[in-house]
């Protein structure tokens, strides 16, 4: 017979020991999106290892009982013989009435041609410099009986794929993954974003992680944020600790206090990944556009955080709507802007939406908008539907000078229970019909 | 392996109706009743943290000669591949189909599957149900959209439209519709099958037919307002707007529409709908349940057609709408 088979449990042996030794190779690779190479069909094995092994090829694993030094060794030289020449897999030369044995029990046994002797076998490297020939006779068989201190020695780690798709294939086996899922990081979402797999697996836990978390909880963040702050942002994890303890120096000289800072954090997680000049860029334009003093800037950024980090182009579109299209005073803004800091980051459509609706339909004036600015906060139909039914019953009066005055506070801020009963003196099923008569 | 979530999921299956709110899109509704049946079904407590056992080598103190034995002990630990964190949530998407659809513009019944339900939601939408809609108007105006949120094209009077001019317009529409209605049943009028069909109202047109409508009645009149109640089939929201026009125009002046409402879809009326606070799983499952319920009782009703209904009123109700259920008892049964 003239292929040669190779058993699965071999296959992944070999596998196994140059993929438990070889991390520092796999952080050379990507681990994400690459689909899992990996073939287990044994008559395909000999053409697509070569071409789709990413990983060399180690010494065989006949090398019973190795010393993990020898073993190195010859992984090392492993990994330089499969850069020089592309590995070779090598027979080794046993007798051929083995191959009159079931085919699944034959094994193929993988020589770098460099030298070095087998301890079995007494075979040594150098003889074997051929290419490789699958007609001949494999090496030892499956079923060669070993000593039982043999068998406890032999350590067998678990198989891990060379690239897969998911990280659950290496949680079981790595320190830094096993500990983000205790603290709470959402990796199922993470392993989707590119590269941000392959990242957090080559970081290693106790160099890299550890410092930053401590960093984080001496700022002052909680350890129930640390969870979602990785979630959101895996980078901290990869920002220099320079650079973070250069930042939260900034914020604290411009007098933000150490709650306000740890808030900001934990509220935003890419707060820390931005410089220092653009986080001043940012603060200087809040500062100078809203024509706030410094105290009040303070509030509104520690209020809304993420207006330190995104984009500055739709916050001064927002602007530019409150002033030209509805028409409201510098005064009018700021104090809109210190209640409802929201309003610079909301969607244009929507927000003009609410207001042509509030001010031109339900009728209201500018300075009972600025007195109330949750209204803007609100949602369309919410209000809608709300003053409709007021008007439907007849009390839909918002004018605070005359009687039975409803507040626009109470009309956009309740929920639906109170309103029916407290503004509109009507039972929540009413309410409901009324909603189907829209 | 049935987990919690499953069994939610389990309970989801089926035909339910919402109102849908003027002014927003159905795949907006859609995708906002899909997250919120997620929510609910992923709530539920994911299963039990499993282990995996790990043999560790013990040292052994003694290195006996010749015999020395196995010591391995077995330790039991977590494997982190199945927790929650690593493999996300059981449901990350569920199939939520839409029945007949409505435009922007309209509000009203919106009829939704999930899961298996979906294939009933095509039976539905094959068979032909009549739908029910009320139709707001105004006269005087004339938009290129023929809604009151387009732009305006004509302004005209309309001081000399009384009530019965406008009733009469619309029972000529009626006639026609009638006549197509005929048309396209494909039956042959000369005969006596035919004429029994047609007496009792379960004509209905076989295969592909354009808009037809079943029934046509003015609820309420104030000039220049005026609400129609159709009855239809195979129709679009803007096939109504523009049957308001043309009322417009046989009345020597024009008419926009100010709303389109869908009271009634096959068997889902607007009572049981859900309005947008109550689209969480909970009330979703108990709609599913209660529409079951009532479609065992309609068909309870239906297999005992001796038994004595009552009045002549009554009777005519039940022959009314005898041909939407006998119409839709082929998918009805299935959910």
């Amino acid at each position: 017979m003239s292929c040669v088979f190779i058993t699965d449990f071999y296959m992944a042996l070999t596998c196994i020991q140059l993929c438990q030794r070889c991390t520092s190779l796999l952080r050379s690779r990507s681990v994400g999106i690459i689909t899992l190479q990996y073939s287990t069909d044994a008559q395909n094995w000999p053409a697509a290892l070569w071409n789709s092994f990413i990983v060399p090829v180690l010494p065989s694993v006949l090398q019973r009982s190795p010393s993990p030094s020898q073993t190195r060794q010859r992984w090392n030289l492993g990994v330089r013989s499969y850069c020089e020449s592309h590995a070779k897999v090598q027979p080794s030369q046993t007798k051929h009435g083995n191959t009159d044995e079931l085919p699944g029990t034959d094994m193929v046994s993988y020589q770098n041609p460099l030298s070095h002797q087998l301890r079995d076998g007494g075979m040594l490297l150098k003889e074997w410099q051929t290419a490789l020939d699958l007609d001949d006779a494999p090496g030892h068989s499956a079923l060669e009986e070993i000593s039982h201190e043999e068998a406890v020695r032999m350590d067998i780690p678990a198989a891990l794929p060379p690239v897969s798709i998911s990280l659950k294939d290496y949680v079981n086996e790595s320190e830094t993954l096993s500990k983000l899922v205790q603290l709470g990081v959402q990796l199922w979402k993470l392993e989707q974003r590119p590269n941000v797999g392959s990242m957090l697996l080559r970081l290693d836990f106790q160099t890299d992680v550890t410092p930053r978390l401590v960093f984080l909880k001496q700022l002052g963040v909680e350890d129930s944020r640390l969870g979602y702050l990785i979630s959101h942002n895996p980078f901290i994890l990869t920002e220099s600790l320079e650079n973070l303890q250069a930042r939260v120096a900034y914020l604290r000289s411009k007098k933000f206090s150490a709650e306000s800072v740890a808030s900001m954090v934990s509220r935003a997680p890419y707060l820390l990944n931005f410089s220092v000049k653009r986080m001043d860029n940012r603060l200087g334009f809040y500062q100078q556009q809203l024509g706030l003093s410094a105290q009040k800037t303070r509030d509104v950024v520690v209020r809304l955080p993420r207006l330190l980090c995104g984009s500055l182009e739709p916050v001064k579109e927002n602007l530019k709507i409150c002033k030209l299209e509805m028409g409201f005073r510098e005064n009018e803004l700021q104090h809109i802007v210190t209640v409802i800091p929201k309003v610079l980051t909301a969607n244009k459509r929507k927000l003009t939406q609410i207001f042509d609706y509030i001010h031109n339909t339900m009728n209201i004036p500018h300075d009972l908008i600025v007195k109330f600015p949750q209204v803007l906060n609100a949602k369309y139909l919410r209000i809608k539907e709300r003053h409709l039914f007021l008007q439907y019953l007849d009390k839909a009066q918002y004018d605070p000078a005359k009687p039975n005055y409803i507040c626009l506070d109470k009309l956009v801020s309740l929920p639906d229970e109170a309103f029916c009963t407290e503004v509109a003196s009507a039972t929540l099923k009413d309410f409901e019909l009324f909603q189907k008569t829209m | 392996m049935t987990t919690p979530s499953v069994r939610v999921f389990h309970k989801l299956e089926g035909l339910f109706s919402i109102y849908k709110p003027p002014g927003v899109h159905w795949k907006l509704v859609r995708d906002t009743v899909e997250t919120n049946l997620l929510k609910g079904i992923n709530a539920a407590p994911p299963p039990g943290p499993r282990q995996r056992v790990q043999f560790l080598a013990e040292p052994t103190s003694v290195m006996a000669e010749g015999s020395s034995e196995l010591t391995l002990s077995a330790a039991s630990v977590p494997a982190l591949a199945h927790h929650p964190l690593v493999s996300g949530p059981e449901f990350q998407h569920i199939g939520v189909g839409v029945g007949h659809r409505l435009d922007v513009f309209s509000s009203g019944v919106l009829v939704l599957g999930v899961g298996q339900a979906n294939k009933a939601l095509t039976d539905l939408y094959r068979s032909h149900v009549t739908r029910d809609y009320t139709l707001e108007g105004e006269l005087g105006m004339a938009t290129d959209n023929f809604s009151h949120t387009g732009r305006l094209i004509e302004r005209t009077t309309y001081d000399h439209i009384t009530r019965d001019k406008l009733e009469r317009v619309l029972a000529m529409m009626q006639g026609s519709n009638q006549k197509a209605l005929l048309t396209y049943s494909k039956v042959d009028m000369s005969t006596q099958e035919a004429y029994e069909l047609a007496v009792k109202g379960e004509l209905r047109p076989d295969g592909k037919s354009p808009p037809i409508m079943t029934g046509l009645r003015l609820l309420h009149f104030q000039p220049p307002h005026f609400t129609l109640e159709v009855q239809c089939l195979n129709e679009t929201q803007r096939y109504l707007c523009r049957i308001l026009h043309e009322v417009g125009l046989e009345l020597r002046s024009t008419a926009v529409c100010k709303g389109v409402r869908r009271t009634r879809d096959g068997p889902f009326t607007i009572q049981h709908a859900l309005t947008h606070q109550h689209w969480t799983s909970p009330d979703v499952i108990q709609a599913i349940r209660q529409y079951r319920s009532s479609r065992k009782a309609g068909k309870a009703k239906h297999t005992q057609p001796g038994k004595d209904t009552g009045t002549a009123s009554q009777r005519q109700e039940m022959a009314e709408e005898a041909p939407v259920n006998r119409v839709y008892f082929v998918f009805v049964k299935l959910f």
